[in-house]
């Protein structure tokens, strides 16, 4: 008996197991259906928009480097609620944006009405899909004559089918940072090409051992030495064609510059925000290929490096030989605005704000802004101050001119690529020539998960 | 479930002896239908839990794998996720650390439980069980945390271990080479001193004239461990074992958060669960995410079986 009421127990417990298991995806399928009460196409901000709330306070998630942004904006506009959230920006590509976007999506509600992110490349996702992220806009949303003051092509990187999805915060060209003491102690010539930083470097480690030319131990390494060798590593065409040609000559000259500095000790495998560079390096960086923003984020740091004022110039993009200078692009962060967002004038107030306003882009902001107006003040205020030697502002603007056209905007991240597949094996001693062909077999294999075809 | 249906069936000795004669199968059958609808109700709990949170879910992850946009496409997303260039080193990474972990897990757990046990102050034993027990207190994330800076050879207490081992800096000691031993150290430290708990009280279990008994016949510690204490701790390292497979086919926090502490040299598709979870919320593909976890599913309950039958968990004494 005992025996007959157990199974009988079980059946009927695993008919309401079955009911259950079918009711689950059900329900999920008809809440995936029911879309938002929007207020049409033809709505004045160009998309179909949630039906707003005028005093909804709007949640903003930023890396703990733009919690001031937040902070300047709650003290100018203190009527306007703010719930603020820290993450890591996406930083070296870990796609936490992404991920928890689509963790939302799937949800059906959670999203944040403002994003910052330090990934030039979200845009590439967060403007397409079936319910994409990322508002446009210039479709109405936005003044033109507002979208017009950023610097010509600071929006770029965020512009999709010519449609703008989000607003850069700060231009993020590479520039090669020196020392200009140190350049007059040793009684060097700052170099202006490759050829001439490769020598130098040479020259340096025997010399000064212990004083160091650059860096490729951040995942930003590509975008610094191969975005602006111009190697072709980094093409998109169209909207689904990618290639990376390693083979390529420029390609295998920027590797063997790179091997033979390496070997030599003067561009090291720390990260510029390790500790450890920080300790080993304050006062022997004698140059330092990198964005714009290594000015607040290093020298002009009490954590970091901490440059003595009128030591360190931010000089011109180097070039080959006989060849033109191009350079590359380190980020340079993107706001976006979620189409989800139920209080979209409050969001446009913020993202105006955060980027074009003097309280945060000139008085406090480390890089150079993306905002026209807002640059040449943050620039001015450089030159004031005089904390860097050279000419700062013309060189830094120069340099946001150069940035090479060949590198393209994936939907996946080079940095991602470059950290798990180069990194290690260059700290095991491999040579960064040799590990080409492997960088390029797992950058086409990115491209291909995410939807690309390899060219 | 069984359990609970037996006791019921079994008269209370003594309380029969109170009845009066006439009534007492009438009695009885109440008693235990009573006792029968108790039981129910002490398992319903965990069975609505084990519906919605288990059942429920790993069907719907069937029915997802085996169907693209609500279409039936057999085993495409299958074959999909394995042809994955992600798929065969995410598989050769989890089954290293499961294999590294479960060898160094059966082996020292069993070895400390036996140590502990024999030893002769009841305090130190004490004492020891607590220190052993006190990583598996630390929720998973922050224990990894810890273990960032142990592991780093800048800042780590243990730095001449990692110079040693030739790794001076934190990218060196997170090479992939060195992953699955890193891991399977880490998962040790956080979830040993538990095991070591439960099998010293699997060694309490070990009839005390069964012991004596062995120690009359002259056999030593080492003889008594090996011929008795060994064999009857047999099923409960079985369990460890499954449980322990389990969860380590599931690595997901460790390497998530050695990959952001790495800036990205630990690969974000380390792990399978890893690989699900970028499937789910990068490529916004759940029908490969559902395949991927099925795979699991199947490769656990295989290895799970084999733990079960080889340990005799199921046997009856």
């Amino acid at each position: 008996m005992s025996l007959r009421t157990r199974s009988a127990g079980r059946t009927r417990f695993g008919r309401l197991g079955l009911v259950a298991a079918l009711a689950v995806p059900a329900l999920a399928l008809s809440a995936c259906g029911g879309g938002g009460s929007g207020s049409g196409a033809d709505s004045p901000y160009g998309f179909e928009a949630e039906e707003q709330e005028a005093d909804s306070p709007i949640t903003v998630w930023v890396d703990a480097s733009r919690e001031p942004a937040v902070d300047a904006f709650t003290k100018a506009h203190p009527d306007v609620p703010v719930n603020v959230e820290t993450y890591d920006g996406g930083a070296n590509g870990s796609g936490s944006f992404q991920t928890k976007i689509t963790a939302f999506d799937q949800a059906g509600s959670g999203w944040p009405d403002v994003v910052f992110s330090t990934q030039n490349n979200d845009a590439a996702w967060a403007a397409v899909g079936q319910t994409p992220f990322a508002a446009p806009l210039d479709q109405g949303y936005f003044d033109q004559e507002f979208l017009d003051g950023f610097t010509p092509g600071a929006l770029d990187p965020t512009t999709v089918d010519g449609t703008v999805y989000g607003l850069r915060n700060d231009l993020a060209s590479v520039v090669t940072w020196y020392d200009q003491s140190l350049f007059d102690e040793f009684g060097y010539e700052v170099p202006t090409t490759w050829e001439e930083y490769e020598e130098l470097g040479k020259q340096v480690a025997e010399e000064h051992p212990g004083y160091i030319v650059g860096s490729v131990g951040d995942a930003w390494a590509p975008e610094v030495y191969f975005w602006g060798a111009k190697a072709p590593i980094n093409t998109v065409t169209g909207t689904d064609g990618f290639s990376a040609d390693m083979s390529d000559p420029t390609t295998v000259k920027m590797a063997e510059t790179l091997d033979s500095l390496i070997d030599s000790g003067s561009v090291v495998q720390d990260s510029v925000f390790d500790a450890e560079f920080v300790k080993k390096y304050t006062g022997k960086v004698l140059m330092l290929p990198g964005p714009i923003w290594f000015s607040g984020a290093l020298f002009q740091n009490a954590d970091s490096l901490d440059a003595p004022k009128g030591t360190i110039a931010a000089g011109l993009p180097l070039a080959w030989e006989g060849e033109e200078a191009a350079t590359g692009n380190v980020g340079g962060g993107t706001w976006f605005i979620s189409q989800h967002s139920k209080n979209l004038e409050a969001a446009k107030t913020f993202l105006e704000f955060v980027t074009s306003a003097d309280d945060y882009q000139v008085d406090l902001a480390p890089g150079l802004p993306a905002y026209a107006s807002a640059a040449d003040k943050w620039l001015g205020n450089q030159a004031k101050s005089g904390y860097f030697a050279g000419d700062f502002a013309e060189d830094v603007t120069t340099a946001s001119g150069q940035v090479w056209d060949g590198w393209g905007y994936p939907r996946f991240s080079q940095e991602a690529v470059f950290a798990k597949t180069v990194t290690p094996e260059l700290a095991a001693g491999k040579k960064l020539v040799d590990l080409l062909p492997d960088w390029q077999t797992a950058l086409e294999n990115e491209a291909q998960v995410n939807g690309y075809t390899v060219e | 479930m069984a359990t609970a249906q037996q006791s019921g069936a079994a008269p209370v000795p003594g309380a029969a002896s109170l009845r009066a004669p006439g009534t007492r199968t009438a009695r009885h059958g109440s008693i235990e239908r009573s006792r029968g609808r108790m039981s129910y109700l002490f398992v319903s709990g965990y069975t609505v839990l084990l519906f919605t949170f288990g059942l429920a879910p790993t069907l719907y992850a069937a029915y997802l794998s085996l169907t693209k946009e609500g279409q039936f496409v057999g085993f495409d997303n299958f074959v999909q996720v394995i042809q994955d260039f992600r798929f065969g080193p995410a598989v050769l990474h989890v089954a290293l650390f499961v294999l590294f972990w479960l060898a160094g897990l059966v082996l020292f757990v069993v070895v400390l439980s036996l140590l502990v046990h024999g030893l002769a102050s009841r305090g130190l034993s004490t004492g020891l069980r607590f220190v052993y027990y006190i990583p598996g207190a630390l929720a998973g994330a922050s224990s990894v945390m810890l273990w960032l800076f142990v592991l780093d050879p800048t800042v780590s207490p243990v730095s001449w271990v990692l110079h040693a081992m030739g790794m001076q800096t934190f990218v060196q000691t997170v090479s992939p080479a060195n992953l699955p031993v890193i891991f399977a150290i880490i998962a040790f430290w956080t979830g040993a001193g538990g095991w070591i708990v439960v099998l010293y009280g699997a060694l309490n279990n070990v009839p005390g004239e069964v012991m004596e008994a062995a120690k009359i016949d002259g056999a030593g510690r080492l003889r008594t461990a090996l011929s008795i204490q060994l064999p009857m701790m047999r099923k409960w390292i079985s369990y460890m074992a499954v449980m322990s497979l389990a969860a380590g086919t599931q690595l997901f926090v460790e390497p998530r958060i050695l990959s952001q502490a790495s800036k990205g040299v630990v690969p974000v598709d380390y792990s399978l669960n890893q690989l699900a979870y970028l499937y789910a919320f990068k490529q916004t593909d759940h029908n490969g995410s559902a395949a991927i976890a099925i795979l699991l599913l199947v490769v656990s309950l295989g290895l799970s079986m084999f733990f079960v039958i080889k340990g005799g968990l199921f046997e009856r004494d």
